[in-house]
């Protein structure tokens, strides 16, 4: 692919993202300017933030794990966020006052889990890829089932309540939060396009990666850690979406049919804000607010992710 | 010898399972309960423990066949999307029969079941068969797009918190008339034991198969089939439990090989005696109430999930 091409494509995707974010700022303000704008800027800042990281660390992820099925939500991260969540909900009614401190317990607590379940592997002799992803999913089955346990012994009022709490929702992120943040996301972004020449290396496949002198070990438990600490802010923020990452990450590679990680990296945010910025745009105005962004992305993504697994029959994934 | 071992004790724990709970029936009574202890004892301690049995042998063959069907070790209803397909159907049956029997709930969950798993199987031939985990992994995947749509609909009705009490294993709400159609899987198990020796050769993949002379596909679809009916069936009597499908047959075939002839009686007992156990634990840790079956059987089955899969990787 030239670069021609590859830039044509990605400032057709700016162009588009601009487009889009026009729409919803404006669309239907009735006039009061100031207060739609504060409104919907606040929803925009958690698009893009959510944007960057959830596409950084998908991308990134596949491409260690050297399969495009896969998303880092396979790591259990949702089942632990739902779990402390359900928890706190039920041991203190309502979730503390303290939104700093929920944030900073949720984050420490999957960043903890994460630092735990690599650092165990990462001891033992085998240091098996998959042999972590499927610990992973595994305790994610754990977690569920204490979930499920006291979600089925709440009364069904507070329930509703802790609902609200289990689906990614953009509109009731706390500002305070999201500034607080950006640094940290700055970092993390940062960090990721740094090591992405190392990543390219690692389309050529692990043996190849050894040979041209990468510590592939130690370079995996980093990318790895920088995932997790992606995943577990995100997730902080606007609680689980799962397969954002997975649509963002698979049309990216169909339209940009590149190895370097940099133009990925750049398309794949790009169309996650595009993703979510339409998304919302579609719950508020045609589906008159009867459902919540992220069951329409996870809809949508599951049926995407089905679809690829057919229409790839027979050609090999690398 | 080595056989009458795991049959004794299961015998031995069937026992212990019904005088175990709140309404004390010492055993020592036995032949001379009076009124209250008698309507306790067959109208829910016999069900109980009775489909104890009959679901942990089930789903553990299931989780057997399963895995010598797609040859891969770490396949099961809970992760091959066939539990999710059947909450689908559920689900289904909620919104469109919601005044059915628990036979049309059933009948919907083994269709949605059934079809689900055959998708996911095909979808599987796709993937490249490096790694024995990667379809397991997909597996889930495919699980949560199918509780994702589920999700949907459910938001959409209000019937999430319903859904996720309707499908929690649990044993607590068994008694008499609402427990009986677990007895659909008893004949389903006896056809998977006469086709034993057929799912050991499917194992064995599907050129050999051919080339003994069986019919691959005809095999491959009754074995679906029987998987099917077995997992909607306990899933709508009792619930969802996670796990059992994987670690039974792994350890027994860690211990007896692989031949299906010689390991799934094993399989179902073995099966049977870990859900009695898990069951035991859920009534006694924290009397007079008690834990979800799925609970212990969560905690118990990843827990040995997880030293199975290093013990794997050592190899």
């Amino acid at each position: 692919m030239k670069n021609k091409q590859i830039y044509f494509r990605l400032v057709t995707l700016i162009l588009l993202v601009l487009i889009s974010i026009g729409l919803f700022m404006t669309y239907q303000t009735y006039g009061n300017w100031q207060f739609a704008l504060t409104l919907r800027g606040k929803k925009l800042l958690a698009f893009v933030i959510v944007g960057l990281l959830t596409s950084f660390s998908t991308i990134s992820f596949q491409t260690i794990t050297q399969s495009h099925f896969l998303t880092p939500s396979i790591l259990g991260f949702d089942s632990l966020y739902v779990l402390v969540q359900t928890t706190l909900f039920f041991y203190f009614g309502q979730t503390p006052t303290h939104p700093m401190m929920m944030f900073g317990l949720n984050v420490g607590l999957m960043v903890l889990f994460s630092v735990v379940l690599f650092g165990f592997l990462l001891r033992k002799e085998t240091q098996d890829l998959f042999l972590l992803l499927m610990i992973g999913m595994v305790l994610g089955t754990f977690f569920r089932s204490v979930s499920t346990f006291l979600q089925v012994l709440m009364d069904p009022n507070e329930y509703d309540k802790l609902q609200g709490k289990l689906f990614a929702s953009f509109s009731n992120v706390d500002v305070s939060l999201l500034y607080m943040v950006i640094p940290i996301v700055l970092g993390i972004i940062l960090l990721f396009w740094i090591v992405s020449p190392t990543l390219d290396v690692f389309h050529l496949g692990t043996c190849q990666a050894i040979n041209l002198g990468i510590n592939v070990q130690r370079f995996r438990w980093f990318i790895l850690f920088l995932i997790s600490l992606s995943v577990g802010l995100s997730t902080a923020l606007i609680g689980p979406i799962t397969f954002l990452g997975f649509i963002v990450a698979n049309i990216t590679y169909q339209i940009l049919p590149v190895y370097k990680h940099r133009y990925l990296f750049v398309s794949s945010a790009l169309l996650s804000i595009l993703m979510l910025v339409l998304g919302q745009f579609l719950v508020e105005h045609i589906f008159h607010m009867n459902t919540t962004l992220s069951v329409v992305i996870e809809f949508s993504g599951g049926v995407y992710f089905i679809w690829k697994l057919l229409s790839e029959r027979g050609k090999i994934l690398q | 010898m080595k056989k009458s071992i795991p049959i004794i004790s299961l015998v031995l724990l069937t026992i212990l399972s019904l005088f175990i709970g709140v309404q004390s029936i010492p055993i020592q009574d036995i032949f001379q309960l009076n009124e209250t202890q008698s309507l306790v004892l067959w109208t829910t301690r016999v069900p109980r423990t009775i489909s104890l049995v009959i679901a942990g042998a089930t789903i553990s063959v299931s989780g057997l066949i399963m895995q010598h069907l797609t040859q891969n070790k770490f396949v099961s209803p809970t992760t091959a999307g066939t539990m999710d397909s059947a909450r689908l159907g559920m689900l289904v049956a909620m919104l469109f029969f919601p005044s059915g029997t628990i036979l049309v709930k059933s009948l919907v969950a083994f269709i949605f079941a059934f079809l689900g798993t055959v998708l996911f199987i095909q979808l599987i031939r796709v993937l490249p068969g490096k790694n024995q985990l990667m379809v397991p992994l997909v597996g889930v995947m495919f699980g949560n797009i199918v509780g994702a749509i589920v999700t949907f609909f459910a938001y959409q009705y209000q019937l999430i918190q319903n859904m996720t009490s309707w499908l929690q294993g649990s044993f607590s709400t068994i008694s008499k008339g609402n427990y009986e159609l677990i007895y659909v899987t008893v004949p389903v198990l006896i056809i998977c034991y006469l086709y034993a020796y057929q799912f050991t050769i499917v194992g064995m993949g599907e050129e050999f198969s051919i080339s003994v002379g069986m019919n691959y596909k005809i095999v491959h679809l009754i074995g679906l089939l029987l998987i099917s009916v077995a997992s909607s069936v306990v899933l709508v009597t009792i619930g969802g439990l996670p796990f059992l499908g994987v670690i039974i047959p792994n350890v027994v075939s860690l211990m007896l090989g692989d031949h299906m002839k010689d390991t799934l009686w094993m399989t179902a007992v073995a099966g049977s005696i870990f859900l009695v156990i898990a069951d035991i634990l859920s009534r006694v840790i924290y009397p007079p109430y008690e834990l979800p079956v799925s609970l212990i059987v969560g905690a118990l089955g990843s827990f040995i999930f997880v030293i199975l899969l290093v013990k794997g990787a050592k190899k």
